[in-house]
This record gives C-alpha cells, sequence and structure tokens, in this order.
C-alpha cells in the first residue's frame, strides 16, 4: 500500500549568521500492507512528522521516491492527494465553524457534490458519535471531540489510507482508549492506517507493525511481539534479603536457562533468561533446594523500550 | 470548470465566517464613515473648494482607494490565525487548486470593499457628491483590482513570515509611503516637484489619479486608462505570485 525508497530531507536553519543543515530524515525504506495499522515510534524530532508530511504532499522530499496507494509520489502528488487522507498533528478544524460545515466542506474540496458531501457529513458524524454537537461551533467542543472532527474530516472521502500524526497526544486516558476503538475500526472498515506516535503502549497495544525512528532513520521494523522477542529474552527478578543474596547468586550461576545473571545492591538478582515461563519453576525448585528463602519473584518482559535501548543505546523515556 | 468551482468553494466559506463575526461587519463600515462625517468637513476651506460637493469629489475616491489598499493589506492577519488552526493544511493535502485558495480568500476581500464603498458613496450623496452610474462602476473596478492585489500580497507575506509579529510591522513600512505618496488625503496638486517625481513611481498615485478623474466625470482623460492598466497589471502579478506561495513546496 506505501512503499518508500531512500526518502530523503533536510533542512536549512539560520542560527544567527551560521546556517546549519539538519538532516531531519535520512533515507527512510518502508513498506506498509494494505489494512494494516502502522506506527511510527520515536522520540520528537526523530523525523516522523517529515517522513509522514512529504507522505501527504506536503513537503517535497529531497530524495528517494515513494508509491502510494498505488500513485508515484514524485511524479504525480495530485493524485496521491486522492487516495490520502491526512490527520495533522495541531488540529484542523477553525473555531467558529461547526462540526457539518467543516465535514462538508472539506468533502467538496475533493470534488465532492453537494448533495453528496451532506449525506457523508451526516454519516460521519454519526460514526463519531458526533450528531449531538454537530451544529455547534468547534470552539465549544472538548479535546476528544475536536479530535474525533479532525479524524473525520481525514476520512471523509473514503481514502484508501489515511495518514494520524500523533492522534492521542494531549488527549485524556478515556478519549485515548476512545480514540484507539476508531482506529481500529478504520482498520475493520478496510483502511490502512498509518500514525506517528512517541508512546511506547500505544505502539505495542495498536499496531499491527511499527518502525522505530530515530535520528532520521529507521532503526528497527517488525510487529511489536517480533521486535521484542528479538532483543534479550525475558527477565526474571528474584527479590532477596541481602544476606541471602551472594549464596543464591552462587547455586544459580551456571544453571544453563540462565544467560547472564546480575546482583542488585539493595539485595535481589536480575536472571537473564530465554522464556520467563519455563525458567521460574527452575529458579524455584533451586532455591528451595539451596535453603533459601525468596520474597518475591516477577517476570518482567521486554518492552519496546528495551528494543529502543538496544537499537540507539538510549532510553525512549529519556529522549 | 473546475477551478471556478474551487474558487466558489473558498470564497463562500470565507464570506459565510465574514458575515458571522458582526463585529467585524460594524467596524467595516464605522470606520469609513468616521472619516466622512468627521474629516471630510475639514476639507472644503483646506482645499480652497468651491463647494462641498467639490470637495467630496477630491476626498471621497482617495478614501476609497484608501480603503482598498489598507482592507487588503491586513487580510493576511486571517490567514495567519487559519495556518495555526491547521485550515491550510488540511486544504493543501485535498486536490483543491492552489489558485483557488488564495482567490477564494481574495474575491471575499474583494466583495467586502465594494460593499464598504457602496456605502459610503450613498452616504456622500447625501452630502451633495455627484457622479455618474457608469463612472462609478468603473471607479469600483479600480478598487476592486488594488484591493484584489493588496490582500494577495498580504496573504503571500503572510504565508512567508507565518507570524503576526513580522507582518504587522512589514504592512505598516510597506503601507505608510504608499500612502503618503499617493495623495489620496490630500491631492499632490500641492507637492513641491521632488515630491511629485517620487510619488510618479507609486502605481496607487496612479490609481489615486484615475479614480479621481472618474468621480469628476472625466471619463476621457488619459489617468483613467493608465490607473486601471497599471492596476490590473500588478493585481496580475500579485495574484500569481501568492497563488505561488500556497503551492509552494508542492506542485
Amino acid at each position: 500500500m506505501i512503499e518508500t525508497r531512500g526518502l530523503r530531507k533536510s533542512f536549512r536553519s539560520r542560527a544567527g549568521r551560521e546556517t546549519k543543515t539538519v538532516d531531519a530524515v535520512r533515507g527512510v525504506n518502508l513498506e506498509v500492507a494494505e489494512g494494516e495499522i502502522f506506527g511510527f515510534l520515536g522520540p520528537n524530532g526523530a523525523g516522523k512528522t517529515t517522513t509522514l508530511r512529504m507522505l501527504a504532499t506536503l513537503i517535497e522530499p529531497d530524495g528517494g521516491d515513494a508509491t502510494i496507494a498505488g500513485a508515484d509520489l514524485r511524479k504525480d502528488p495530485a493524485e496521491v492527494r486522492r487516495r490520502i487522507g491526512y490527520v495533522p498533528q495541531g488540529g484542523s478544524t477553525w473555531d467558529e465553524s461547526t462540526a457539518r460545515e467543516e465535514l462538508v466542506l472539506h468533502a467538496r474540496m475533493y470534488g465532492i457534490g453537494k448533495a453528496d458531501a451532506q449525506r457523508r457529513a451526516a454519516r460521519a458524524l454519526d460514526a463519531f458519535q458526533l450528531t449531538e454537537y454537530a451544529d455547534r461551533k468547534c470552539k465549544t467542543y472538548s479535546g476528544g471531540q475536536r479530535r474525533r472532527v479532525e479524524i473525520a474530516l481525514g476520512i471523509i472521502h473514503e481514502p484508501k489510507i489515511v495518514f494520524l500524526d500523533e492522534p492521542t497526544t494531549g488527549l485524556d486516558p478515556q478519549s485515548r482508549a476512545h480514540m484507539w476503538d476508531e482506529i481500529r475500526r478504520l482498520r475493520s472498515d478496510g483502511m490502512t492506517v498509518f500514525i506517528t506516535t512517541h508512546y511506547l503502549d500505544e505502539a505495542d497495544a495498536l499496531c499491527d507493525r511499527i518502525a522505530i525512528m530515530d535520528n532520521g532513520e529507521v532503526v528497527a521494523e517488525g510487529t511489536p511481539a517480533a521486535l521484542k522477542r528479538e532483543i534479550s529474552g525475558d527477565v526474571v527478578l528474584v527479590g532477596l534479603d541481602v544476606a541471602a543474596t551472594p549464596q543464591a547468586a552462587k547455586a544459580l550461576d551456571g544453571e544453563p536457562y540462565v544467560n547472564k545473571l546480575e546482583t542488585a545492591d539493595e539485595g535481589g538478582l536480575r536472571l537473564y533468561v530465554d522464556e520467563g515461563a519455563t525458567a521460574i519453576p527452575q529458579v524455584l525448585r533451586r532455591l528451595d533446594h539451596a535453603g533459601l528463602e525468596l520474597r518475591s519473584i516477577e517476570l518482567h518482559r521486554p518492552s519496546l523500550d528495551d528494543v529502543f535501548l538496544t537499537k540507539t543505546g538510549r532510553s525512549l523515556r529519556e529522549s | 470548470m473546475k477551478f471556478a468551482r474551487d474558487t466558489w468553494l473558498i470564497f463562500q466559506r470565507q464570506l459565510q465566517l465574514l458575515l458571522r463575526n458582526p463585529v467585524w461587519v460594524f467596524v467595516g463600515v464605522f470606520q469609513p464613515v468616521m472619516y466622512l462625517l468627521l474629516f471630510a468637513p475639514l476639507l472644503k476651506p483646506a482645499l480652497n473648494a468651491p463647494t462641498q460637493a467639490a470637495a467630496y469629489k477630491i476626498f471621497v475616491p482617495g478614501l476609497l482607494v484608501l480603503l482598498a489598499i489598507f482592507g487588503g493589506l491586513f487580510q493576511g492577519f486571517g490567514l495567519i490565525a487559519e495556518l495555526r488552526a491547521g485550515v491550510i493544511e488540511r486544504s493543501r493535502v485535498t486536490p483543491i487548486s492552489r489558485l483557488a485558495l488564495l482567490l477564494g480568500r481574495s474575491l471575499r476581500d474583494v466583495v467586502s470593499l465594494i460593499a464598504q464603498a457602496i456605502i459610503i458613496t450613498l452616504l456622500a450623496l447625501l452630502f451633495d457628491l455627484r457622479v455618474f452610474i457608469g463612472d462609478l462602476l468603473l471607479a469600483y473596478l479600480m478598487l476592486a483590482l488594488i484591493a484584489l492585489m493588496t490582500s494577495a500580497v498580504s496573504y503571500g507575506v503572510a504565508l512567508k513570515v507565518k507570524s503576526e509579529d513580522a507582518l504587522a510591522p512589514l504592512m505598516n513600512t510597506v503601507a505608510q509611503p504608499v500612502l503618503l505618496l499617493s495623495g489620496i488625503l490630500l491631492p499632490l496638486t500641492f507637492a513641491p516637484g521632488w515630491l511629485q517625481g517620487i510619488a510618479d513611481w507609486n502605481p496607487f498615485s496612479w490609481a489615486v489619479d484615475g479614480t479621481r478623474a472618474l468621480f469628476a466625470g472625466d471619463l476621457g482623460s488619459d489617468k483613467v486608462w493608465q490607473g486601471l492598466t497599471i492596476t490590473a497589471v500588478l493585481a496580475a502579478l500579485g495574484v500569481f505570485w501568492a497563488a505561488r506561495q500556497f503551492a509552494r513546496s508542492v506542485r
């Protein structure tokens, strides 16, 4: 559905008298399949939005090319525009207009006739549970309501692909969960959804496949589960008294299922294992056998943050 | 066909939003009326005009051109608000004509200017201004072209600078010499030679002269066709340049 080859973009920024060239996107290759929710995960400034804006025809790439829903981005941006929907990060509705007016206008900008545009607007308002507020000005809406209007705008012309730039940023937890449901509904309607996010849990829970982006490059790509499997395996945290820790370490060191063992200063062990579920019973038996009493045992599955950490050497939470 | 439809779509939307804001409509009418009531009475003695009506024939066309220039130049502020709200970006991902995005807005500005001009003309009629309808319509055409140019340029600059803080001083800096050198408030016949020499390079000075000639009923005057030609060419250039700003970075 989307295929990019070596997409590049740099910006010139001026600080005082010096001009600096910032390579915002340095050669992105992506493949997005039809009907999936594809996520772009990365810290702010990683180049996610720049890539998205290139794909949405808003800025021209410096190099590389892309095919979007069968149309060539460089040669036929007008056709790309007809086939995609785009929901920008910072909002796209006008305070003094109503949701219905915005939807009708937007549909008409795609060349849809007036009567059809009105029908579509009514249907979209209904689907996004906005009918109640449809004829109120946008400035009276809550953050979640307004975001729903904006998503409805992005899909009013039934595009094959919709790009959502940080669709849940700034929403409260409830509206966020609601928005996830809306995005899943788009997928079940047969649309391909391309989102950017800097939320780990969002990428994990919502996306079928993700690409992790850092510093203008894609550093990893795959399903969230596969990406997590790729790194280190699971971590078993064993809670022990400080006094019992050295003995336990001795007992577990060299066990075949333990890849690596670390001792915590405040007592307790970190065991790196391939498969936590099978390792835990063996750890318990071993410690019981050695006559050691443990306070707690915890299975820690790698998160996407661990993936990010392995690939970039930084934690996404810190950047 | 598509272009005309797209332009109409944007025009309708912009006009609807304008009319929804009664404060703006009130201000747009109130200000020129103040000029007419509070400034114009000074003119008969100042210009040494034989009658009040003669003074109005000189002042009203100047006032209308002034409105066209300023009304147009400050339209960019509205566009910056739209940019910030994401409305422009949202429009640019649709296949709508880029020229229509500009022209729909500028035509709205032209229509609101002509509405103002009609109100002022009607009021001036009460003060014994007399002008032939044909001449008046040509004068309105001149005003429309001026407003089209200034509003297009203002939109183009707004898209370039993207901030009110930069747009306001920029537009003021442009507008002030243009205003002083066009003989809008007082005719430049009073100006010393060097000042007239500079004013000859100000296209708005030609527009003002042309509009004055029309109000004076002097349809055959060279100033009329010269003024119309200059403003038409500048309007076309302004629209062309500003439409490119709307399309910038995407074709």
